[in-house]
């Protein structure tokens, strides 16, 4: 519990200073750490195949990429501008609360009776999650494994003039 | 002193195994400095650092001492923030990446004291961490606010996620054959009889030893040496080029980090390898006990190495791990540095390829032995390779005479033959020395 808190408050904290930095390259470098943290509450869980997926997907693939984007668009130092007071941004802050509001009236009943994990030892292991993607749901992966290919084939005739 | 550890609350058995661990690694890295230092020299025809301690051995804490006291300099341009954590986050995974090596026996008296996480996912959490490595050089590229640096930064970031792919498919191939990720199963994996045969019960099956496991590992062993950034694949720091590539703008204590970490990451590369290929913590491909019980004469010899080999189980990983060193040293003596597009149709063109088609023999050699027993397994193993091999030769390789390109059977499509790279001697000309 203790470690789920520290991981947790740490995870807010990164996801704060994602919004809050002003310089783009800081704000991604602090959504890397936020799902770097994210893997490892999933750890905690004892689901350690998710977790190694989090980091191998998000923070070892995808965030590098973004961190590319950014660098060689060099978005450069950060701007401030002054804004005007207008009623729109009251409006804005009141819808943003209101789906604040309906999402947590959804998630916090579930966490009513919860404790503490109670998920079966073998639960995501990587022998029940390949057994499940391989009898289950093996249609619905094929064809996402046909999706990434259309799309990798795409990329290479967008990026390549002459074949 | 197992009883006593298991006794411990977790996270204290946790924290002692960390410190087992991670103390070794930070004595030796100086150690591996002067190593490294002493055997170029001596590959070169130089004496090398001989003056500082008996043969030199002090060389690196004098070196460590004058990079403390030296001016840290950091530019006025850099983005502070950034460019004081990169060095942190490069020494991170150098350190998190052996978390889940197994540098000792997995069973009996020793078993609780290595690895650190015996997780399920051993293997995928050392791909995982390695990927990180690229933020370090990254953002230090980045941060330093100098055009060189940032292309070696760049640099870096192409050439990781490249070669991670082909080192992902080929150790996908061992876990595979292994039927587990942990890397205590892929050790145990390697203790039964070669090649599946009881009658060679006495040697181990080193996965090295094996035909896929072979091409696994030099595809292996050269993404390792790629993903480490060492020469010949050290385009990120070549300094003919790009000065150093990111650590240009670093000084004193902060560019001693990016070193360390790069040469502990070397060294638990290393292990990797060992603990994948050559049987992990095993002194030889020999079942010790199994040698006593066959050949009575040297039973009492086979019991005591099997006692060694079991006791002293850390040291001969460690003697792995110095083997792979020296193999990194070796290499860097030996090879000139690729250029950029070399090392990109490598990765992609030659090592990628390579490793899935290994990967589809490993599946067609797991099929086989369970439909037709272990002769029946290997005998595809060996029809799979001569396919992919004769596929290989005629169409994919260009070079070959007997291939069907050289045939003009198949043709590459226009303009291709101009982007061919450019040789130093025409291969068409006899070359006369």
């Amino acid at each position: 519990m203790t470690v789920f808190m520290v991981l947790s408050t740490i995870a807010i904290l990164a996801a704060l200073g994602v919004v809050l930095f002003s310089s783009p390259v800081r704000s991604a470098l602090c959504l890397v750490f936020n799902f770097f943290t994210l893997a490892f509450i999933y750890f905690g869980l004892k689901t350690e195949l998710l977790g190694i997926t989090q980091i191998v997907v998000y923070t070892g693939a995808i965030m590098v990429l973004f961190l590319f984007v950014i660098m060689l668009l060099n978005l450069g130092g950060p701007q401030t501008w002054k804004e005007r007071f207008e009623f729109r941004t009251v409006l804005g802050f009141g819808f943003g609360f209101a789906l604040a509001a309906v999402i947590a009236s959804q998630v916090f009943a579930n966490f009513q009776y919860f404790d503490k994990p109670q998920a079966p030892d073998s639960f995501g292991s990587p022998q029940a999650l390949g057994r499940v993607l391989f009898t289950h749901y093996v249609w619905p992966f094929e064809i996402a494994s046909i999706l990434l290919l259309i799309g990798i084939v795409g990329s290479i005739m967008l990026a390549k003039r002459k074949l | 002193m197992t009883d006593w550890l298991i006794q411990q609350s977790p996270a204290v058995q946790a924290t002692i195994r960390v410190l087992v661990f991670v103390l070794p690694v930070l004595i030796i890295v100086p150690g591996l400095i002067w190593w490294e230092r002493r055997l170029l020299s001596w590959m070169q025809d130089r004496i090398g650092p001989n003056r500082v301690g008996p043969f030199g051995l002090l060389q690196p804490i004098a070196d460590g001492v004058k990079l403390f006291f030296k001016e840290d300099i950091t530019p006025a341009a850099v983005d502070r923030l950034i460019y004081f954590v990169a060095p942190a986050v490069a020494l991170f995974p150098a350190f998190a990446i052996g978390a889940t090596l197994p540098w000792g026996p997995h069973y009996g008296p020793l078993m609780h004291w290595t690895p650190i996480a015996d997780v399920n996912i051993g293997i995928l959490y050392i791909l995982a961490i390695s990927s990180l490595g690229v933020y370090g050089v990254v953002l230090s590229g980045y941060a330093s606010n100098n055009k060189y640096s940032l292309l070696g930064g760049l640099r870096a970031s192409a050439q990781l996620i490249s070669y991670e792919l082909a080192m992902s498919v080929s150790l996908a191939g061992i876990v595979m054959a292994t039927g587990s990720l942990k890397l205590t199963d892929m050790v145990a994996e390697q203790m039964k009889p070669l090649w599946g045969w009881d009658a060679a019960a006495v040697f181990q099956n080193w996965f090295i030893f094996t035909p896929f496991g072979f091409i696994a590992a030099v595809i292996f062993l050269i993404c390792m040496v790629a993903e480490t950034n060492r020469a010949p694949f050290d385009l990120p720091e070549a300094e003919n080029e790009i000065i150093a590539g990111y650590h240009t703008e670093y000084s004193s204590m902060k560019f001693a980090v990016f070193f360390m970490g790069e040469y502990a990451t070397m060294f638990i590369f290393g292990g990797v390898f060992a603990t994948v290929f050559l049987g992990g913590w095993n002194m030889l491909p020999v079942n010790w006990d199994v040698l006593a019980a066959q050949v009575p004469a040297v039973a009492p010899l086979a019991r005591v190495m099997d006692g060694a080999n079991y006791w002293l189980a850390p040291l001969w990983f460690l003697g792995k791990c110095a083997g792979g060193i020296t193999f990194y040293i070796w290499l860097r003596a030996t090879l000139p540095r690729l250029r950029y597009d070399q090392l990109m149709s490598l990765g992609w063109k030659s090592l990628l390829p390579m490793a899935v088609a290994n990967f589809i023999v490993v599946a067609i050699w797991i099929m086989c032995t369970k439909l037709y027993g272990p002769a029946g397994g290997w005998i595809a193993m060996f029809v799979a390779l001569a396919i992919v091999y004769v596929l290989y030769l005629n169409v994919v390789s260009a070079t070959s005479k007997s291939g069907w390109y050289a045939q003009g059977r198949i043709r590459m499509t226009e303009g291709a033959e101009k982007r061919r790279p450019i040789a130093l001697v025409d291969p068409t000309k006899e070359v006369r020395p």
